[in-house]
């Protein structure tokens, strides 16, 4: 199956969504994370509660929220683009917020699930062999919690290559800016006589969410027997 | 020299012990589960906070909740052998025996990587992951890593108690070594008597968050509140003696105690080496007069000290032998038949054979 140009961008798009939202969230999907198994504050309920949003809302209000907050004219993409020139209203960066916003539950979910299960021993162990809190979460926590960093990147990876509500509410629909797999699949239903481009771009994505998951699968499996289990 | 006051209280239970231990040696916190010896040590470790607590290792405070002083673990130089070994499941056993190394400053590094490697015997292990180890060498790794961390004590929680007897015979002797090369001050807890006799230098005895008695081995092995801990079975007196004879063949050497000598099973010592030895009570016998034609091999001429009861139909008779004290557990119609008091003069008499198991080398004299 040869890929046309119109599709390579959407994959290529798809892609590049995908990656620079998980880049993006990574490390305050692990801060968060943090914050609901480990911190002890007042507001911890209110900040789970809001972290978990987007798995209840429809994605188009999440889209829609964005669009307030970051258009052009919001309060914080206005702000953005007055002072370090950044417009995420209409681009691919902004794809990729909305993209991260979306799978940013799953993440955490993920992620707080890993760090559950690492043995608060371990950590005293290492405080009595004289490691300091940051050099502790580097050298001990994080690593022992890597396996569920990996399946929640690898997961909300593989969401975002097909997020959709959310990415057309904020960014709209533009080929080669904004145009995802998922865009472009739509943007074919619509269009008279775009069955058989509808078909080839829903095998596309039907392709690409199984080498995620088996690529999920693969690298939970090298890092426990990293882990030695 | 340690000082240690704690007190934490945790529902239904309260803490409130205090100690102080000669420093180098090996201090043993010796008390059933549950009576508070790893909240004591968790509380000197900086891991566990007190409702008040004051710890002074050599000089230096460690904790002083009085005066609001508490080192955090990290900065304190007291290294931590846990029950279950926390070896670190994503390192090489070399990485877990440097991980503390690393974190120390060149100065305090007194303690060469090489010589652990070699007095606990891991040079094989280096390049093994954690999970294909035994609980055996487990531990010994977890022994490594402490030291290596340079500590100015060292904590051991039950290091043997996740171990079968024979694991636990394998790892025994790497203690003993620790002991006798490296003067690092240890506190060493245990709830079995055995491991206590063959490594501790000083005791505290602990019962249901209170120190009962502490002091010497021989001095605690006479505490009466031992007996509940320990069992009747396990009552008797620890002497110390000085090796003045050999019979390799045998398996037996002749002691010096106090003033008398005494022949005990032990293999491997050498004259002028100290070994200690308990009698066990219920394996001593008293005679009124001097006895000949026995095939037992240690006679000592004493003096009663005191006679109380034990259980219902016995007595515990101590005995003064002329510098040490042994414990005797007779019938008490063996008392009323031989009228035994209070000054009255006596032989003790002690299989040696019956001292096998219970006679360990204590250090080179």
């Amino acid at each position: 199956m040869h890929l046309t140009p119109a599709e390579l961008d959407a994959l290529r798009l798809s892609l590049s969504v995908a990656a620079r939202s998980v880049l993006f969230s990574l490390p305050f999907a692990v801060a968060i994370a943090w914050l609901l198994t480990r911190g002890r504050f007042a507001g911890r309920w209110l900040l789970d509660a809001v972290v978990h949003l987007p798995l209840v809302l429809p994605p188009v209000a999440v889209g829609y929220v964005l669009l307030l907050v970051f258009g052009n004219n919001g309060p914080l993409g206005g702000w953005l683009r007055n002072n370090l020139g950044i417009q995420l209203a209409f681009t691919t960066a902004g794809a990729a917020l909305a993209t991260a916003v979306m799978a940013f539950p799953l993440m955490v979910r993920s992620i707080r699930l890993a760090l559950e299960n690492v043995d608060p021993g371990l950590e005293a162990a290492a405080r009595t062999l004289g490691a300091r809190p940051f050099d502790r979460f580097f050298t001990i926590t994080l690593p022992l919690m890597m396996p569920g960093v990996i399946a929640g990147a690898v997961t909300a990876f593989a969401a975002g290559l097909g997020e959709f509500g959310a990415v057309i509410t904020f960014v709209s629909n533009i080929p080669g800016i904004t145009r995802t797999i998922p865009l472009a699949l739509y943007t074919a239903i619509q269009s008279p006589g775009g069955d058989d481009q509808a078909l080839r771009l829903a095998i596309l994505s039907f392709v690409l969410g199984l080498i995620g998951l088996l690529l999920a699968e693969l690298l939970a499996r090298r890092t426990r027997h990293l882990l030695g289990r | 020299m340690l000082k240690v006051k704690v007190a934490k209280r945790r529902d239904g239970f309260a803490l409130n012990a205090e100690f102080e231990a000669p420093a180098p040696g090996v201090v043993a916190l010796f008390g059933r589960s549950g009576c508070g010896k790893t909240t004591t040590i968790n509380i000197m470790s900086g891991l566990l906070a007190a409702d008040s607590a004051y710890v002074e290792l050599d000089g230096h405070v460690l904790t002083d909740t009085a005066a609001g002083i508490s080192v955090p673990p990290e900065q304190r130089r007291i290294g931590y052998v846990f029950q279950d070994d926390r070896l670190f499941p994503h390192m090489s056993v070399l990485r877990n025996l440097r991980y503390g190394l690393k974190r120390t400053r060149a100065p305090q590094r007194t303690i060469a990587f090489d010589q652990i490697v070699s007095l606990l015997g891991l040079q094989s292990l280096l390049h093994r992951q954690p999970y294909q180890l035994s609980g055996g060498e487990r531990q010994r790794v977890s022994l490594g890593r402490a030291l290596l961390s340079q500590p100015a004590l060292l904590l051991l929680d039950e290091p043997l108690a996740a171990l079968d007897a024979a694991r636990r015979d394998e790892v025994l002797p790497y203690l003993e070594r620790l002991r006798d090369n490296l003067s690092i001050p240890m506190v060493y807890v245990s709830h079995q008597f055995d491991e206590v006799l063959q490594l501790a230098t000083h005791v505290v005895l602990m019962d249901a968050g209170h120190v009962v008695a502490h002091g010497s081995l021989s001095e605690v092995s006479l505490v009466p509140q031992l007996r509940a801990i320990v069992g009747p079975d396990s009552v008797g007196a620890v002497v110390d003696g000085v090796v003045t004879g050999v019979d390799a063949t045998c398996g037996m050497a002749e002691l010096r105690v106090g003033s008398g000598s005494l022949n005990v099973g032990v293999t491997s010592v050498r004259i002028g080496e100290r070994v200690r030895v308990q009698l066990l009570a219920r394996d001593i016998i008293l005679a009124t007069e001097e006895p000949h034609g026995l095939s037992v091999r240690n006679r000592l001429r004493g003096v009663i000290t005191s006679v109380v009861n034990d259980e219902d139909d016995a007595r515990l008779v101590t005995v003064d032998v002329g510098g040490a004290t042994v414990l005797s557990r007779v019938t008490r119609g063996a008392v009323e038949a031989l009228g035994l008091r209070n000054g009255m003069s006596v032989w003790v008499l002690v299989k040696a054979v019956s001292t096998r198991g219970h006679a360990f080398r204590v250090g080179a004299g």
